[in-house]
């Protein structure tokens, strides 16, 4: 028998912490998080309109910038999943209008009952999103290509059958369809909180805080996303096949079933933004959705994901929603040409790379 | 195999081997010196291209058998039919005395074959502890609140690479963090505690420092010593020296040949693996070319010293010192 020198193995059921770990690596190891700064940029722009202008921090001016960034955090959250995972999905926008068309349609065109109509375009979008996921991976096309096809062949679809069925470009009267009172319930309600108590409410008519249904399907949906990103196996697969997909194949990571499951995923939340507007705008049109792809992926990347995957979370693409929407309703109420949005999102997307890229040497490096 | 019995019963060493014995997937190791992997006349060709042709070599417990070879000489041909990557197209491949013939790393893996591949299989942004279990991930829960035991996996993490002798500061610093022989050593410890009965390293010191490729080749050493057959596979012969009990060479696609130690010395390894003659050409070509170089005359040295056979004192020392700290 032999006794060993070295001290014994740590192995208890508490994590213990190595005394060369210090208190203040606690605190760096925060400052890493990926959302961290989208975090601090969006309490940033949040506290400059809600001071610049009287509007934006009125409930029923922060009711409007709650909705779009709502609906952006669940496709920028869906996005972020996929380009952790390594991939792009550029037809992410035309699939919401693709499947508000289908639906929209099917009720008002058909008088098809309204659940039967809602999964059929739920169908389609999730066979269009393996479809994507199968050429990427069969083919080994680059995403940012495969998609791009997708996205063109959507778009064309989006505007010549539907022009075919119904004889013009956007879906009309949805509101009087049989069974549109049912579905609304799922997607188009909303409550209405009255905080006229707040101290900053200067304007009688401005007290009413409306969140629609599109909000609590968003903060669902970062819950779920996160969960399965930090505590579950598939999370670890998603990390794993954005980061070093290679290795990950030779350690036994199934592949091909998580990046079809990504795609499917983007596919499915583009179904969701889909009904959200649908039902909340009652009008589906053919250009509905086409140009917010790109502003996805700026909202995962300015959320900390990197373009490169392998890095980034769900939280932090929720933020990169959440100041897009700030941004783009604050412009508004601070009386600027609205065109301005698109130049700050561009400044924005150059600053979150450049930040990004930072925090990924910073974490490959020893410390 | 004494020496190697007293390093694993060790009171801290049995209580670990009993929880790598409960999760072993593949079967369980058959005593040292017994066969694990034979293989007999084993070739291999892409279409028109001969890769590998009548390879025959054994893998046996508790002895590291290496591959040796220059670039080209197939040697990842031959490691990627062992890891069950490309089918063989002759011979045969007999793992425990039963003919094989793998159509996926899967297969092996089942049958406790485990490669260590050159880039390690890792994912540089992911702590250790994730890349450790990556694959393989430890859940508790049931149905949709199915979840990682992250605190366990941190724990055997720790523990099993301090098993191995690495002592880490924090399993959740991403593992491009590490060190090369650090990686290298996770990515073995990693092998060894998810079943591996034979673990196939693929050129494992080809990118280290000397002090680095010393830790690897104890990593080697440990293994081996654990009762598992190691195929160790590299084109330096003074790595492969001090840790192999069988040397297998390959040039061209073609096995020069199936040594045990006992049957060859150092200096006849390295002559045999530079290819003695093909040698002596390019020192002389060298020589009319450059007369004044450094490297033509290393070279001329170099070919006569292999000459001289086994007398040459200043290399096997340095060998034998690694050989010493690998074997306790």
């Amino acid at each position: 028998m032999t006794t060993t020198t070295a001290p014994p193995p740590t192995a208890g059921p508490e994590p213990e912490r190595d005394e060369r770990v210090g208190q203040h690596a606690r605190l760096g190891a925060i400052l890493r998080r990926p959302e961290v700064g989208a975090l601090v940029a969006a309490l940033l722009i949040f506290f400059y309109f809600a001071f610049s202008t009287t509007a934006f921090a009125q409930p029923s001016g922060a009711s409007t910038w709650i909705f779009t960034s709502s609906s952006f955090a669940i496709m920028a959250v869906a996005v972020g999943l996929l380009m952790i995972g390594g991939e792009f999905d550029l037809s992410a926008g035309a699939m919401t209008g693709t499947t508000g068309l289908i639906t929209g349609i099917m009720m008002t065109h058909w008088q098809i009952n309204v659940w039967v109509s809602v999964v059929t375009s739920l169908v389609v979008a999730l066979a269009i999103g393996f479809l994507n996921g199968f050429l990427v991976m069969k083919t080994g096309v680059p995403s940012f290509i495969v998609t791009l096809g997708t996205f063109f062949v959507l778009r064309g679809v989006n505007l010549a059958v539907v022009k075919q069925i119904i004889n013009q470009v956007s879906v009309v009267d949805f509101q009087s369809a049989p069974g549109f009172e049912a579905g609304n319930k799922l997607f188009g309600s909303f409550v209405r909180w009255d905080l006229g108590w707040l101290p900053w409410v200067s304007l009688p008519n401005s007290k009413n805080l409306t969140i629609y249904a599109a909000t609590w399907w968003a903060i669902g949906f970062v819950i779920l996303a996160t969960w399965i990103l930090q505590r579950t196996r598939a999370g670890n697969w998603i990390f794993a096949v954005g980061g070093a997909q290679q290795s990950s194949r030779q350690v036994g990571v199934p592949v091909f079933r998580t990046k079809i499951g990504l795609f499917m995923t983007t596919a499915f939340a583009g179904w969701i933004v889909g009904m959200l507007s649908l039902f909340k705008s009652t009008t589906a049109q053919s250009t509905t959705g086409i140009g917010a792809e790109f502003i996805y992926i700026i909202c995962a990347v300015v959320g900390g994901c990197l373009l490169t995957g392998g890095y980034g979370s769900a939280i932090g693409a929720a933020l990169g929603a959440l100041i897009y929407g700030m941004v783009g309703q604050g412009i508004v109420y601070a009386g600027w040409d609205s065109d301005w949005l698109y130049a700050v999102l561009g400044v924005m997307l150059l600053g979150a790379v450049m930040v990004n890229n930072w925090v990924k040497t910073r974490a490959e490096r020893v410390r | 195999m004494t020496e190697s019995e007293q390093l694993t019963s060790g009171a801290a060493q049995s209580s670990q081997e009993d929880e790598v014995e409960a999760l072993r997937s593949g079967p369980p190791l058959p005593p040292p010196g017994t066969a694990i992997i034979e293989v007999r006349d084993i070739g291999k060709s892409y279409g028109s291209v001969i890769a590998l042709r009548e390879v025959t070599t054994t893998v046996n417990a508790g002895e590291v058998t290496c591959v040796l070879g220059d670039n080209g000489a197939g040697k990842s041909t031959f490691i990627k039919i062992l890891a069950g990557a490309h089918a063989h197209s002759d011979g045969e491949f007999l793992v425990d005395g039963e003919k094989r013939r793998f159509s996926s790393p899967r297969e092996a893996l089942a049958l406790g074959i485990a490669t260590v591949y050159q880039d390690l299989a890792v994912v540089p942004l992911m702590p250790v502890w994730r890349n450790f279990f990556l694959g393989s991930e430890i859940t508790k829960g049931w149905g949709p609140f199915r979840r990682l035991d992250i605190a366990k996996m941190k724990a055997i993490t720790k523990s099993e690479l301090a098993a191995m002798g690495i002592d880490l500061r924090d399993v959740e610093q991403p593992i491009g963090t590490l060190s090369g022989g650090e990686r290298q050593c996770v990515a073995i410890a990693r092998a060894v505690y998810f079943g591996a009965r034979v673990l196939i390293l693929d050129e494992p010191t080809a990118a280290l420092g000397v002090r680095q490729s010393g830790v690897v080749l104890k990593y080697v050493a440990k293994a081996r010593d654990r009762g598992l057959g190691v195929i160790f596979i590299s084109h330096n012969p003074h790595h492969a020296w001090p840790v192999g009990d069988r040397f297998m060479l390959l040039r061209r696609g073609r096995s020069m040949g199936n040594f045990p130690k006992a049957e060859m010395t150092l200096d006849e390894l390295v002559q045999m693996m530079a290819g003695g003659a093909e040698l002596e050409q390019l020192s002389h070509e060298l020589a009319r070319q450059l007369p004044d170089s450094e490297v033509a005359r290393e070279l001329e040295s170099d070919v006569a010293e292999s000459h001289r056979g086994s007398e040459t004192p200043a290399q096997s020392d340095e060998t034998d010192e690694v050989s010493e700290s690998s074997r306790p």
